[in-house]
């Protein structure tokens, strides 16, 4: 991360912890450009909304295909959850490449191109569109992006484009129930009363 | 409701208040309950947080997964702040960047605002930042109101904490707030029966408060205006309305329909059970029960307009549904704007009797803006890796915090920066949102697939963060003032900010980020990113903690203060500022505490002596 990056992700966190909100928010979303308009200064806050809802989506078909392709090879299903695809996962990265606002406006061109990318890396190495590589050659390439600072000189852009579509899709798929579920977080709950931590946890943490 | 049309309005009222926030809802809760007709006028718009609040809704309901755009700044989409933030449409304010010369209209913080020397939030709503705000309640202590005389630096205020004292009870018992006496040094305990139980501290809380131990840092239950459990109706509103039985009835009837926390979802977001304080729930209820408190939404107050004899006669404002400009009598009135729109509807009213804005005489208008020092440090706990899960929820803020502990240490010499912060904390097993796992990479070597699921249920909840809140000591590179050209949509002209620290703030600033490293290594962890050792680079630029005050201080003599000791101004004497304006010092304690305490005896002096026709 650049020191600018850093700076405003230390921001970020800052700010959150004088109020409420979760604790560790690396929002490492890009920044930059103009805004148009979104949902306003005084949206409903209590609507129940889908990708599409406020701004419509964006994606051709190629690049959902692509999408859904790359966001479950990051996020495959298992034996806790399923897969990123199949919880809406594609609708809210294409909610978000096609949102009106200047972070959103300059993350879509870095998606954009790096969707290109490894469509015409996969016809370069295998004569086929990503979404349409067997797993193993879809991991050939994805092992070569998966981490900055090992990618090679010539895959670094697409190293950084894998970083903000990997949190693109921890985002989308971690805040749905499933994904909810698969991290067994169990708040969000009204209770009579809080007891603290359970007598297993403060064991697990030699606190008791 | 009685929320009026302009064209309802009395003829006159006793009283006048700019703002419904903190500072506004506590003045109105006391004058309307000595007997006075009350308007208010709030520059936003009317908002309800029992029906406006999306408890329990999740960020997959939201746009963007509810992550913060110009539009919702800070929280994101649930943040409770309407119409409002670094930036409100049509209402710019001047600042200062870093990389360019000359004034800039201000940006948001994620769009460039970083880069500015100051950042003012503001909310355009009923109840203003009470709506979203942190709800820290801490008692400045007695140190805190006579620093200069305690260190030589900064400004003594005219009161002492003996004399606020009693007013942080009432407020207290008022508001309710959860918290623990500790018998520390310069952070004063609240009487017996005066503080609701704490919540049970959080695993992860626990785990930080051993380890501190170690390091001699106090962790100890913070003070937090959130009802852990119901308020006493019977007992409370008696003992605050001894001589009022009808103020004391509607408290009660008001207080008997505010809930207990449910240990769920954030504050920020507001309050539907009405929880935690907020004004709009708490101090405006009982206020408007009287039939003695008319409300103006959406009302812009301009200037306060001045008689041939030097009394304030009223105010001018701007109806925003019609963009008209409208005006209101009262025989007081009272700034409660917030600190620097204070400040700024003062060095507006400008006549030939005051060419240098109302209430000015000393020049100090605008002057001392403070803010507090803000630092912090993330950092990646391996023990709490892989935790049983366990719903930890809890008040949604922190439970536990770390006072300052280094008074004596400083006041020996022994350190190189005068003035101390207090630490918030927190981490574990939160609601998971938007940029979850950001950074994750870093531990896993970039996995992806199965891989990445497994090391997602791992360091889930194993991540804490650690954020200074540290006083800054008022200097003169620090003020607001009018703008000479720009003008809001209203043609009002607006404020341009000048700020900055002095080295006592970014020396602590530094130690800030020592100190969260060293908390961080003792507990096996590992620190994200570089402790910082340049101050300019650890701190947050001004503004940036939203708790801007002074601007309007008040002192002991005229000639270097806007205001005497009852917020009064010592050149019109029917004319009050009850906000953040008056505060001579920024100590750590965040300010709504004090800024509800000192508006309730400036307000019951101000009664008193419109009782006695001094008015």
């Amino acid at each position: 991360m650049s020191e600018r990056m850093d700076r405003r992700e230390a921001l970020k966190w800052m700010l959150a912890a004088s109020a409420t909100v979760s604790l560790l928010n690396f929002k490492s979303f890009g920044a930059g450009g103009m805004a148009a308009t979104g949902y306003g200064t005084d949206p409903d806050l209590l609507k129940d909304y889908k990708p599409g809802d406020v701004w419509p989506l964006t994606f051709t078909d190629e690049q959902r295909k692509t999408v859904a392709a790359l966001c479950d090879i990051i996020i495959p299903a298992d034996e806790k959850s399923p897969a990123a695809s199949s919880v809406g996962v594609p609708d809210f990265i294409d909610e978000w490449v096609s949102a009106p606002y200047p972070n959103q406006q300059s993350d879509r061109k870095e998606i954009l191109t790096g969707l290109k990318w490894l469509d015409e890396e996969s016809q370069k190495r295998f004569q086929k569109k990503f979404a349409d590589l067997a797993e193993s050659q879809q991991r050939e390439i994805c092992d070569d992006i998966c981490y900055l600072p090992n990618a090679k000189s010539e895959f670094k852009t697409a190293a950084k484009f894998f970083v903000k579509f990997r949190n693109l899709t921890a985002s989308g798929f971690y805040t749905t129930p499933q994904g909810w579920k698969d991290l067994q977080y169990i708040g969000n709950v009204a209770l009579a009363k809080f007891d603290g931590p359970p007598p297993e946890v403060l064991k697990y943490l030699n606190l008791d | 409701m009685p929320f009026v049309m302009s064209s309802k309005t009395k003829p006159s009222y006793d009283v006048i208040i700019v703002g419904s926030g903190a500072a506004g809802g506590q003045s109105a809760y006391v004058l309307v309950a000595a007997g006075a007709k009350v308007l208010m006028l709030e520059a936003g718009r009317n908002y309800d947080p029992v029906s406006e609040t999306p408890m329990f809704n999740t960020p997959k309901q939201a746009p963007l997964r509810g992550a913060a755009t110009p539009d919702k700044q800070f929280f994101g989409f649930y943040d409770a702040t309407v119409n409002g933030g670094w930036t409100v449409a049509n209402e710019p304010y001047m600042v200062q960047r870093k990389s360019q010369n000359g004034w800039h209209e201000a940006k948001d913080i994620d769009v460039g605002g970083s880069d500015q020397n100051f950042m003012w939030w503001r909310p355009r709503m009923l109840g203003g930042r009470t709506n979203h705000w942190g709800r820290f309640s801490f008692r400045m202590g007695p140190y805190d109101f006579k620093p200069k005389s305690r260190d030589g630096l900064g400004m003594d205020w005219p009161i002492s904490y003996d004399d606020l004292a009693p007013y942080y009870d009432k407020v207290e018992a008022l508001v309710g707030v959860y918290g623990s006496n500790e018998g520390l040094e310069n952070t004063p305990d609240s009487p017996p029966g005066i503080l609701l139980p704490p919540p049970k501290p959080r695993a992860n809380e626990l785990l930080t408060k051993k380890f501190c131990a170690k390091l001699g840092i106090p962790v100890v239950p913070a003070h937090v205006a959130i009802l852990s459990q119901q308020q006493n109706w019977n007992k409370i509103p008696q003992m605050l309305h001894s001589d009022n039985p009808d103020a004391s009835a509607r408290l009660a009837s008001s207080m008997k329909t505010r809930l207990a926390c449910f240990w769920a979802t954030a504050c920020g977001r507001g309050c539907s059970i009405k929880a935690n304080y907020q004004s709009t729930t708490v101090h405006l209820p009982p206020a408007l029960a009287s039939g003695n408190l008319d409300i103006i939404t959406d009302a812009m107050v301009r200037e306060v307009t001045m008689d041939e004899n030097g009394k304030a006669t009223g105010v001018l404002y701007i109806d925003k549904t019609t963009g008209k400009e409208m005006s209101a009598k009262a025989k007081v009135i009272v700034l409660a704007a917030s600190g620097c729109e204070s400040a700024r509807i003062l060095l507006n009213s400008k006549s030939a009797k005051f060419p240098n804005g109302l209430a000015n005489s000393s020049g100090k208008v605008g002057r001392y803006l403070m803010d507090t020092v803000g630092a912090s440090l993330s950092g990646q706990i391996p023990a709490l890796e892989n935790c049983p899960p366990h719903n930890e929820d809890g008040a949604s803020v922190m439970h536990l915090y770390m006072p300052w502990w280094n008074y004596q240490k400083q006041i020996a010499g022994k350190m190189d920066f005068p003035r101390g912060y207090h630490i918030e904390f927190g981490g574990g097993r939160r609601m998971p949102e938007a940029g979850i796992f950001g950074g994750l990479e870093n531990f896993t070597g970039g996995s992806y697939g199965k891989k990445f699921k497994e090391d997602a249920r791992r360091y889930y909840g194993s991540f804490m963060g650690f954020s200074g809140r540290g006083e800054m000591i008022p200097n003169e590179d620090s003020y607001c003032e009018i703008d000479p050209d720009k003008k809001d949509k209203w043609g009002i002209p607006v404020l341009r900010f000048h700020f900055k620290w002095s080295e006592h703030e970014l020396k602590q600033a530094v130690h800030m980020q020592k100190t969260f490293a060293e908390i961080i290594k003792a507990m096996g962890g590992k620190v994200l990113g570089q402790p910082q050792a340049d101050g300019a680079k650890a701190i947050a630029p001004g503004g940036a903690i939203i708790h801007e005050v002074g601007t309007t201080c008040m002192g002991s003599d005229p000639k270097n203060s806007v205001l005497n000791q009852y917020c009064q101004s010592w050149d019109v004497k029917n004319l009050f500022v009850t906000d953040g304006g008056p505060f001579v010092s920024n100590a750590d304690k965040n300010p709504t505490l004090t800024i509800m305490a000192n508006a309730w005896r400036a307000c019951d002096y101000l009664a008193g002596e419109m009782k006695k026709g001094n008015l």
